[in-house]
């Protein structure tokens, strides 16, 4: 007999391949045509429209429903890659309901926004399906642009340089592009190896070549960079893992989320996938849904997700909280772990209760065990192998509102920069804005 | 209770609900159903004369234009009169009011424009025991071309002519069923009672082309690569049905003629609405062809709930209540002033009031930079368009200024006193006011 549920440790096969098909699918089913006319219907075009306000890339939200209410999808999805080439994948992974849902007009007046990720999927769907890129490129400009990391931030910079004249080399660490989006997200947000599509339709533009296995510090330099290059751009996102800091953290089955989440998305049958009967998840974000989530799909009997803070603190949305929980995640609040500890193959994890006095986490002296097969770190990942002439703040590269670093014609954004939320889409604005700022800076 | 017998003419239905001469009312199999479900009169799908039946096309015959969900807004036909043999229509129409002796069923009919012709067909008609007929002028496709529908209907003369014909070979009363493709609809009403009509109907469907098929290059509905002008109805027919009803109800000449009100009526307030402008009764077919014949059951329970509310015992205690209102321009007082009012608590900050004033009209509206829309009273026209593009309801309502108070906008004090372009002094014609 296969695995179950209820088998003992960390094994795989605990569902067979249709369960876990079903698990994993779409989590938004994609619009039909007509469902995308009636929720693009319930758009009122508002004035100076909140939801474009709340967008990081400001897409003209308004326009491009209104143009999937008049029958032209193709050029709704040229008005979302005008402002965010990599608006196909925002579609998907982008928190909306706390950016351009959030602030609906219908969402604060009824509790039920206009389906603008949907919709905004629905309009790019059908262009990238129809195999065109909608953008043409201008005349050389004879200039070369020099990129690391050929993640959200790393290709919207390459695809406006592109577009501009621009010849660009990326330089990918990973054997594969596409970064957090091939490697960071939850399975069921990009199913259909959508990640890899939607890089190829990218390149599709022309005068992008990405060099990959290439790392900064072994196979590049910031010097060499500098001298190959007419500018150079740094969307390196952020490599390392935070530490819990806690005894027992070098134990064989803590893991780093980020790995696990890699291995589920990269996973050719994820009934191959082993995964423990009883999961601890740390932390509050979203890579901390995404690994509790994923656990429980792939067939974990029990996934506790524990956060240090309580519920309104922790940076995963309530959507997202909903959706754990809604999956049969346990959520943990108040929390944080004391150590771990091995008994056996098996471990135990002791966890002091908080509380929040005064703006400061204090333990109240309480502590409980939480048994687990495995345990997963998912306090956040760090900058890990920037030029040590880039002067940092904060841990991330320090850049001025235009990306810019301290090192001329040197910029930076994405995760691995200053300012802003880590998300897709805020990378894809950070890119976006440094390659205008590329342009005016060699040719303005 | 409210009553909602209906006395039309004479005709005598257990409600005013009658289905229209159309499609649904084409046989005896539709119509009983139209009855057992709870309409209270049909009129029969027009007959023709004598001989072999016209013929349909075998393509499509209708186009919709579409609104949010493919709600049906309006909706295009090219189908002509009945396309079956005269003598079993006639044979259907005896069966169905010997078993249905309560309801109404008046008979529309379209003959060529000779006295032979309806002389012949009269007595046939008045022999099933229908209750009445109806002259179809008004059909402006396909049987206009052969002279018929809406080609006498544009002529009053003609319309004079076959009707005093029906009054003269028939006992019963007539109906005269008025096409809107005209310019001014007074005129073929006035010929209809003069030729002694019992009443007149409309309105009959509006000469449309629904939507051109782009890619074929041709109007839709499309046969074989060919489209032609067709019937519009459905909701969005219903403002031009109801100001010509209003404006033969508001006619001294014709105002005591009976009219019985088509086009778009789809709920019992629409129907409310036609008996408001004078109709007695009124006459449906895109709503039943929409949603099948149970939708009566809401037009019956609306109205009667709303009769009761409003203390009317039947029909004719609000019949034609809104003519008196219905007036000209030059009667309408300019010295009732108002001002848009957003209500803070239901505004939704979407900010469509302030694109259309600030685009389109008189720059009335403010909006602060935390999206607060206020109205400026000193530009406020009272327009109402920021009460119509509002997507919330109420939010944005006029009110009265009232006498005593200064308008901002033209800095004068608003009178109590009625003041129209009759008496303005800008109007080179004015008469002194009394």
């Amino acid at each position: 007999m296969g695995n179950s549920v209820s088998t003992t440790g960390i094994v795989s096969g605990r569902k067979d391949k249709q369960a876990l098909a079903e698990s994993f699918k779409d989590l938004h089913a994609p619009l039909s045509d007509h469902e995308a006319l009636v929720a693009s219907d319930r758009c009122y075009f508002c004035h100076d429209a909140p939801c474009v306000t709340a967008c990081p890339t400001s897409i003209d939200i308004p326009l491009f429903i209104r143009q999937i209410a008049t029958g032209t999808p193709e050029a709704s999805a040229k008005t979302i890659f005008e402002q965010n080439i990599l608006g196909g994948m925002c579609a998907r992974v982008c928190p909306t309901e706390t950016l351009c849902e959030q602030v609906c007009v219908r969402e604060v007046a009824e509790g039920k926004p206009v389906e603008i990720g949907r919709l905004q999927r629905y309009a790019t769907d059908r262009l990238m399906a129809a195999g065109t890129h909608p953008f043409e490129r201008a005349a050389p400009t004879g200039k070369t642009v020099g990129i690391v990391g050929a993640g959200p931030a790393g290709l919207a910079c390459a695809h406006k340089l592109a577009v501009l004249g621009y010849d660009v080399t990326i330089y990918e660490a990973r054997r594969k592009g596409g970064g957090l989006n091939e490697f960071g997200i939850a399975a069921y947000k990009s199913v259909d190896d959508f990640a890899q599509k939607e890089l190829e339709w990218l390149l599709s533009v022309g005068g992008i070549t990405i060099e990959y296995g290439k790392t900064v510090g072994e196979d590049i330099s910031l010097v060499s960079l500098r001298e190959d290059f007419d500018a150079v751009f740094f969307g390196m996102g952020l490599a390392g893992v935070n530490a819990l800091s806690c005894e027992g953290e070098e134990l064989d089955s803590v893991i780093n989320a980020v790995d696990f989440i890699s291995d589920i998305r990269q996973a050719a049958d994820l009934s191959q996938l082993a995964v423990g009967r009883h999961v601890v998840v740390i932390g509050g974000g979203m890579t901390a849904v995404d690994v509790a989530v994923q656990s429980k799909l792939l067939g974990a009997q029990d996934v506790a997700l524990v956060y240090r803070r309580d519920k309104d603190s922790m940076s995963a949305s309530l959507f997202e909280q909903d959706l754990a929980t809604s999956k049969g995640v346990r959520i943990i609040y108040n929390a944080q772990p004391v150590r771990v500890l091995s008994e056996g193959p098996a471990l135990s994890v002791e966890f002091a209760y908080t509380e929040t006095n005064g703006g400061k986490l204090t333990k109240t002296g309480e502590t409980f065990r939480l048994d687990a097969d495995q345990v997963f770190k998912a306090i956040g990942q760090s900058l890990t192998g920037a030029p040590e002439a880039l002067t940092l703040q904060g841990g991330k590269i320090k850049v001025d509102e235009n990306g810019r670093t301290n090192v001329p014609k040197v910029w930076a954004g994405g995760d691995c920069a200053t300012g802003g939320d880590d998300l897709t889409v805020t990378a894809v604005a950070e890119g976006r804005d440094a390659a205008i700022d590329i342009h005016t800076t060699l040719l303005g | 209770m409210a009553d909602l017998t209906s006395n039309f003419v004479g005709i005598t239905s257990p409600n005013p609900f009658w289905l229209a001469s159309a499609p649904p009312t084409d046989k005896e199999y539709n119509v009983r159903r139209a009855f057992e479900a709870g309409w209270g009169g049909v009129v029969w799908k027009t007959l023709g004369s004598e001989g072999p039946p016209v013929v349909n096309v075998n393509g499509p015959r209708y186009g919709v234009i579409h609104g949010a969900d493919r709600r049906v807004l309006g909706l295009n036909n090219i189908e002509l009169i009945t396309d079956r043999d005269l003598y079993q229509n006639l044979d259907e129409i005896k069966r169905v009011k010997a078993d249905y002796p309560d309801h109404a069923i008046v008979v529309s009919l379209m003959v060529p424009c000779e006295e032979e012709a309806w002389k012949a067909i009269l007595p046939l008609v008045e022999e099933t025991g229908a209750d009445g007929i109806e002259l179809n002028f008004g059909c402006p496709h396909g049987m206009a071309e052969r002279g018929m529908g809406s080609a006498v209907g544009q002529v009053p003369e003609y319309i004079e002519m076959v009707t005093r014909w029906c009054k003269q070979y028939y006992s019963k009363p007539v109906i005269v069923k008025l096409t809107p493709n005209i310019t001014d609809i007074r005129k073929p009403a006035a010929a209809a009672m003069r030729g002694g009509a019992d009443a007149v109907s409309l309105i009959n469907t509006i000469n449309s082309i629904v939507s051109v098929d782009l890619d074929a290059m041709a109007p839709e509905p499309t046969i074989d690569g060919k489209g032609t002008h067709g019937g519009y109805c459905g909701p969005a027919v219903k403002p031009i049905a109801m100001n010509m009803v209003a404006e033969i109800a508001r006619t001294p000449e014709t105002s005591n003629l009976p009219i019985s009100g088509i086009g778009g009526i789809t709920t019992w307030r629409d129907a409310a609405e036609y008996m408001a402008l004078g109709c007695g009764n009124v006459q449906v077919c895109t709503a039943a062809m929409t949603y099948g014949f149970k939708i009566v059951q809401e037009m019956k329970s609306g109205l009667s709930q709303w009769m009761d509310e409003k203390g009317y015992a039947s029909i004719d205690a609000f019949k034609g209540m809104a003519v008196p209102n219905v007036t000209d321009w030059q009667y309408l007082n300019l010295n009732y002033v108002t001002k848009a009012s957003i209500n803070q608590d239901d505004c939704i900050s979407c900010g469509r009031c302030f694109a259309a004033c600030e685009d389109t009209s008189h720059q009335a509206i403010i909006m602060s930079e935390d999206r607060v829309f206020t109205v400026n009273d000193a530009e406020c026209v009272a327009c109402n368009l920021c009460v119509e593009v509002c997507p919330v309801e109420d939010c944005i309502t006029m009110v009265e200024q009232a006498p005593g108070t200064v308008d901002e906008r033209t800095q004068k004090v608003v009178v109590k006193e009625h003041g129209d372009w009759t008496t303005h002094p800008n109007n080179p014609s004015a008469v002194a006011a009394e």
